[in-house]
């Protein structure tokens, strides 16, 4: 019988009060928790699966990439510019400096005679086209990139992106891994 | 300034009404068992199929050259599309099973009769919608199963006097399941859900204004009945964990139970599975079909084994407040007509031949029988227990005492 008293409110002490708000706001926690991770797997499945995650990687092979030639290749269904730079590019690229995006030659590669960038503009997304052998000119808003893919004219307001990438042996490099 | 926003939003939309109205005024019978969670489950278990659906549509192709395939992907690619593809298959699945048990519910204790019968009726259009939406569903995977299932229904209509080759070709888009077929499939099983969400609102609408009934068959006086929220709420909860429990079971542990291997086999126009067998929810209506050796009179009888249902409320003419419990013809014939289903499943799970066969025809005979005799059987009920001088004593006390509000309450009122 002492139970009964336990839930009954007339004669109910104050302690018991408490308990019973411990007890509600426990289990609404938890409640709360539960529907929380219920939702979990839910936005998961939104998120890229894993033949597209297979994607997120691409092997290029260099070897037939004669110097001063640019090819575009696809990763992440983004095109990528890799770039054999000649020796009187690479050291034209290591004197100058940028005024809108200042950054180093150095910084933007792995090895001085291959560039690899994303080739998307900053501005808004189009592919700029390569423009001659010192840079590339987007079409869209004319936006105009140097032989490091950084910004030489806006209205872009920074250089081309450098996709992580690492060397795998001489003349092969391995996109989207650093 | 909840206070004020509350006032800000009841000036303009009766939201606190609304809540007192239906969920923390709503009068519910105190004395309701836990056979009265089951619409609680049925309406989750449609929250449930629209949510994996819709995450399912995320990765599916209705294409019959990538629909088993992306069903494959959906499997072993995306993340977690595994467990939201088992929770929609054996979703299925539990949603039959909670909609039977809540469709038996009312048929024992009554509920179809007086004032419930648009309740009822209602119930039965949304079990006729919940049927079409599963069979549409199971041909998505592009399965043999699925393709042979959708083959042999399809056909069904071609049953229909006149113009039957006509009907099925345009159902079908083609001349046989096709392309066309499952692209339109997928549109209406993508529809249908949302038309059931609907026709669940008004079936809720309904039972809001005649209320629940209960296991003792009378309506209730006000005192006997306690708010909805939070009392039937927390039941329906903890009803709700002992479902997920077993639901759960299913969903990791033996996911493939509900699926036929043969599915697992991509659809295949020029070769029938050896033996086909529809999901196990089909089973009983499936058996009926069979029984009936011919095919127009197979298709009516098997449509009739659906709709009978809802002549319920004019076959029971018995006046006995209170379902099967205090009746005891009644009570017989629902417990005949339950083991009755489970043979017919049985006979429709196996393939027909000997005695099965028979045993499917005196199934299918007692399941029409108890329907057509129900009329004459409630009627003598009544006589038998008029007869009997005393209804049982839990009944009695119940009328006594409602009587008895109703005296306390007119005299209060004449008083007045």
């Amino acid at each position: 019988m002492s139970n009964d008293k336990l839930i009954d409110g007339d004669s109910g002490a104050p302690s018991n009060e408490e308990r019973r708000d411990f007890l509600e706001t426990g289990t609404k926690a938890l409640a709360a928790a539960g529907i929380a991770t219920a939702c979990w797997p839910f936005i998961a499945s939104m998120n890229p699966s894993s033949d597209v995650e297979a994607k997120a990687v691409a092997t290029i092979d260099l070897g037939g990439l004669a110097p001063g030639k640019v090819e575009t290749v696809e990763w992440q269904g983004k095109p990528v510019f890799v770039f054999h730079r000649t020796d009187e590019q690479i050291a034209d690229m290591r004197s100058t400096q940028t005024q809108l995006d200042p950054e180093p030659d150095a910084k933007r590669v792995v090895k001085p005679e291959f560039l690899v960038v994303v080739g998307v503009c900053t501005h808004l997304g189009c592919v700029p086209n390569r423009s001659g052998p010192d840079g590339w000119l987007c079409p869209c808003h004319g936006s105009l990139y140097d032989n490091s893919g950084r910004v030489v004219r806006g209205p872009a307001p920074s250089n081309l992106a450098v996709p992580p990438y690492h060397f795998d042996g001489e003349h092969k490099i391995i996109l989207g891994k650093a | 300034m909840r206070k004020h926003l509350r006032q800000w939003i009841d000036t303009r939309f009766p939201l606190t009404r609304f809540v007192k109205h239906e969920l923390t005024e709503y009068p519910t019978p105190r004395n309701l068992n836990f056979l009265w969670n089951f619409g609680f489950l049925a309406g989750f278990m449609l929250v449930l199929q629209i949510a994996t659906g819709v995450f399912l549509t995320m990765h599916y192709k209705p294409d019959a050259s990538e629909a088993f395939d992306s069903v494959q992907h959906i499997m072993r690619e995306v993340n977690y599309g595994w467990l939201i593809r088992y929770l929609h298959s054996t979703g299925a699945s539990a949603f039959f099973a909670v909609i039977f048990i809540h469709m038996a519910r009312t048929l024992y204790y009554g509920s179809y009769r007086v004032p419930r019968e648009l309740l009822w009726w209602s119930g039965q259009v949304l079990l006729i919608m919940l049927m079409a939406t599963a069979f549409m569903g199971y041909l998505l995977p592009w399965g043999q199963m699925s393709y042979w299932g959708a083959q042999v229904i399809t056909s069904l209509f071609g049953a229909t006097p006149l113009i039957g080759d006509q009907i099925v070709i345009w159902l079908r888009g083609d001349f046989s399941v096709g392309d066309a077929t499952l692209t339109r499939f997928f549109s209406l099983h993508y529809l249908f859900p949302f038309l059931i969400l609907m026709l669940v609102v008004i079936h809720l609408v309904a039972l809001h204004t005649v209320k629940s009934s209960n296991p003792s068959g009378i309506t209730l006086h006000a005192k006997e009945n306690i708010p909805f929220h939070p009392y039937f709420t927390i039941k329906d909860f903890f009803g709700l964990g002992v479902f997920l429990i077993i639901f759960c079971a299913f969903v990791f542990f033996k996911p493939e139970f509900f699926i036929e291997p043969d599915n697992n086999i991509p659809a295949n126009p020029l070769q029938t599975p050896k033996h086909i067998v529809p999901e196990w929810y089909f089973l009983p209506f499936y058996a009926i079909l069979r029984s009936i050796p011919d095919k127009l009179g197979g298709v009516i009888a098997m449509t009739l084994s659906i709709l009978v249902f809802t002549a319920m409320p004019f076959l029971d003419r018995c006046k006995v407040p209170g379902g099967a419990h205090y009746r005891p013809v009644y009570r017989v014939m629902f417990f005949v007509f339950i083991v009755d289903v489970l043979v017919l499943g049985y006979v429709g799970a196996n393939p027909p031949g000997g005695m099965l066969t028979t045993a499917g025809e005196i199934a299918t005979f007692i399941y029409f029988a108890l329907f057509i005799i129900l009329p004459f059987t409630s009627q003598w009920e009544n006589r038998l227990l008029a007869r009997k001088k005393d209804l049982p004593e839990e009944a009695l006390r119940l009328v006594r005492e409602e009587v008895m509000e109703q005296y306390i309450d007119s005299s209060q009122e004449d008083k007045q």
